[in-house]
């Protein structure tokens, strides 16, 4: 018997006790999936939950992302910077125009490389307000996943109106990308650990700073 | 050369030496560092979890959700493996299945062996541990380097878990600090000369030695939080980063997942990244949570496997009273509540799950055959507080009274213990009055010859004697009460 099959067999056998083969009329789920926080502020707890992780956020008018975005890059002093794929032309423009020596992803970067480049900036696909999480579905303006992990300072660009206030509501959101099987990376704060005497550490492994740049 | 010289990595504890728990406690709780230690990590947290858990509305109703998803995988896991089975397959997943730990790392060697690679980058895993993948590695001439900070403390200092979510929590930072200096040099970059026992200065070294390893890995082996069966996505909640960095830089990825570890659609993982990180650091989120499905081109290792693991599970859920331990999430919220863990350690349960998870789930997964697994279900005072915090209500308490009888059958079943031998006399003279006559006949001769005295500490008779040493027994009586009665009412009639 092939063990793929002695596995199954036992569980079969293991589970002989239950005569309702339809999971769902079996053990009934006594929980509504995917209702919002009744939060007043849905954006101003996203900046507070975001922020309590000890990133940095900033808020903006959709004309000053660009302007933040190199603001972002100088008071974390990073020389250098990768710019995903679809990223708004407007802000490739404007950091071309500055000192910051600018990567581009294609042809793709080896891992050495995006080691030593400074920082990168990225947009966002979901923010959820109760946790102070960021979701990438890594599409455009996002990168592959290796781009915002390399670098040690990682600038983001969320919309408010990608702000939802739970967990729940975001993973309604994040269905699609997931069904059509691309990654998707939460992100709650930057890089962290508490693993030696429970204090909490900020900047292990990933980038050690995180920077959202709120658009409303 | 001897092997020692031979090994690759660091030669790890070994937990064949550790006694059964009631040997191995008394050691543990005299070593005062560590209690030191573990009293101050499990307080924090402790403080931490309870106010993320108050924050949220509708945490009861949250932990029953939990619950009835977990179980409602358990009761129908063949359906579900199936189906995830299937869905991972069409996104280009590799699907292994393993009936034992030996199953799972012959196929985790073969893997390496065919990509001639020499070293895997792990994310921290317990079912890796529960199977001793890194030693069977090791045995195939492949480095197994553990990259979260904790599994990292332990594996250089050539020490063995004791938490399943902080694996060095019985180490302080003095400990870190003289490990890192002594071994980061000898398995790859030194830490820096002078470094302090500063937890930043430390997860810096830490950042520095295992970058190197990142950047060169063409493997990865990682366990797996939860596998979404609608559409095979495997989802990892980490904190540092390390797991990510695996799961992304290696061209080959290795996950071995336990067969319970299952939800049902995407949608239930609202329930679980709710409860999970709350329960297990009390932190709103963990800093990184990846999900992935199958391959995607041009991002992350172009090959996956997954190996669904067995290794006892299917035993666990064939004891109606006891397959709820499968519900476990790895949150450690039960180990940091429990008053014998917060002072005993990790190490004295003897495997790589303890705590009161470790009590019921061990003995399961592994069978009684081993006197110290038959002693986990004891190692507990059935105070329940793991049952309150427990974010899927797993009844641990009932289950540990469960596997008490479980362990007292197996004991018994061939040699009658010494109670079982009193218990059986007393049931033969309560069963009749003329046997409960002839005993109070014997009795009355005793009176006799202990001539209404009490009777105290005692000479060497087996079982009196120690019973004695702390109690005084009455005198026993010349007469019984049917005497009495005969005499002081019938027959004044």
């Amino acid at each position: 018997m092939s063990a793929r099959e002695e596995v199954l067999a036992r569980i079969r056998q293991a589970t002989t006790d239950v005569m309702d083969k339809n999971p769902v009329t079996d053990v009934p789920v006594d929980w509504t999936y995917g209702q919002p926080l009744a939060t007043p502020d849905v954006v101003a707890d996203f900046v507070e939950k975001v922020e309590d992780y000890k990133a940095m956020v900033v808020r903006v008018a959709s004309d000053g992302v660009a302007d933040a975005i190199l603001d972002a890059l100088r008071q974390l002093g990073a020389a250098s910077a990768v710019l995903p794929d679809g990223l708004p032309e407007e802000w490739v423009k404007a950091l071309a125009q500055s000192d910051i020596e600018l990567f581009s992803d294609q042809p793709a970067l080896d891992r050495a490389h995006l080691n030593v480049i400074d920082a990168v900036v990225t947009t966002a696909a979901v923010g959820m307000a109760d946790s102070g999480t960021i979701a990438l579905d890594h599409g455009e303006g996002q990168g592959r996943r290796a781009l915002s992990l390399l670098p040690d300072r990682h600038i983001c660009v969320v919309r408010t109106d990608q702000v939802v206030s739970d967990v729940p509501e975001g993973i309604a959101r994040l269905a699609p990308a997931l069904r059509a099987r691309r990654p998707v990376t939460w992100l709650s704060g930057g890089s962290a650990t508490s693993d030696i005497e429970l204090s909490r550490v900020e900047g292990v492994h990933g980038p050690r700073h995180l920077w959202v740049i709120l658009v409303d | 050369m001897t092997a020692q010289q031979t090994r690759r990595t660091p030669e790890p504890g070994s937990w064949l030496g550790i006694p059964a728990f009631p040997k191995a406690a008394p050691g543990e709780l005299a070593n005062e560092t560590q209690r030191k230690n573990l009293r101050h990590a499990t307080t924090t947290i402790r403080a931490k979890r309870i106010v993320r858990a108050s924050e949220v509305p509708h945490w009861e109703e949250l932990r029953t959700a939990g619950a009835q998803i977990k179980e409602r995988v358990g009761r129908h896991l063949e359906e579900y493996l199936l189906q995830a089975e299937e869905a991972m397959t069409k996104a280009g997943v590799t699907v292994h299945w393993a009936r034992n730990g030996a199953d799972a790392n012959r196929i985790v060697a073969d893997i390496a062996r065919a990509k001639g690679v020499k070293e895997v980058v792990k994310i921290k895993s317990m079912v890796t541990q529960e199977i001793d993948l890194n030693e069977a590695l090791e045995a195939e001439g492949i480095a197994a380097w553990e990259t979260d900070l904790a599994e990292l403390i332990v594996q250089l200092g050539h020490d063995l878990p004791s938490h399943i979510l902080v694996p060095a929590i019985h180490r302080n930072r003095d400990e870190v600090q003289e490990i890192f200096t002594r071994e980061m040099g000898l398995y790859g970059t030194p830490a820096p000369e002078g470094i302090s026992n500063n937890p930043e200065e430390l997860a810096a070294a830490a950042r520095v030695h295992l970058r190197e390893k990142f950047l060169r890995a063409d493997m990865a082996v990682s366990g797996g939080n939860f596998i979404v069966a609608e559409t095979g996505t495997l989802v990892i909640v980490e904190s540092e980063g390390n797991g990510r960095m695996c799961l992304t830089l290696p061209d080959t990825l290795v996950s071995v997942v336990g067969i319970e570890k299952l939800v049902p659609t995407l949608e239930d993982l609202e329930v679980f990244l709710k409860l999970l990180p709350r329960s297990s650091t009390g932190e709103r989120m963990n800093p990184y949570t990846s999900m992935w499905t199958g391959v995607t081109e041009g991002d992350g290792p172009q090959d996956l496997h997954v190996i669904l693991l067995d290794n006892g599970r299917s035993d666990v859920l064939a004891d109606p009273e006891g397959r709820a331990a499968l519900r476990c999430i790895r949150c450690s919220a039960c180990l940091n509540i429990c008053p014998v863990y917060e002072r005993v350690g990790g190490h004295a349960y003897g495997n790589p799950y303890p705590g009161p998870i470790g009590a019921i789930l061990g003995p399961q997964l592994r069978g009684l055959d081993d006197e110290r697994d038959r002693a986990l279900p004891f190692a507990s005072s059935l105070c329940g507080a793991c049952n309150e915090v427990c974010p899927v209500r797993i009844p641990f308490t009932d289950i540990l009274v469960h596997l008490r009888r479980k362990v007292v059958d197996y004991k018994t079943a061939k040699h009658p213990t010494a109670e079982q031998t009193i218990m059986k006399g007393a049931a033969w003279v309560m069963a009749d009055g003329k046997h409960l006559a002839t005993v109070q006949a014997g009795e009355r001769l005793g009176a006799r010859v202990f001539h209404g005295k009490w009777i105290g500490p005692m000479g060497p008779i087996p079982i009196a004697k120690n019973w004695l040493k702390g109690r005084d027994v009455e005198p026993l009586p010349t007469q019984n009460f049917r005497q009495w009665w005969k005499k002081n009412r019938e027959g004044a009639k």
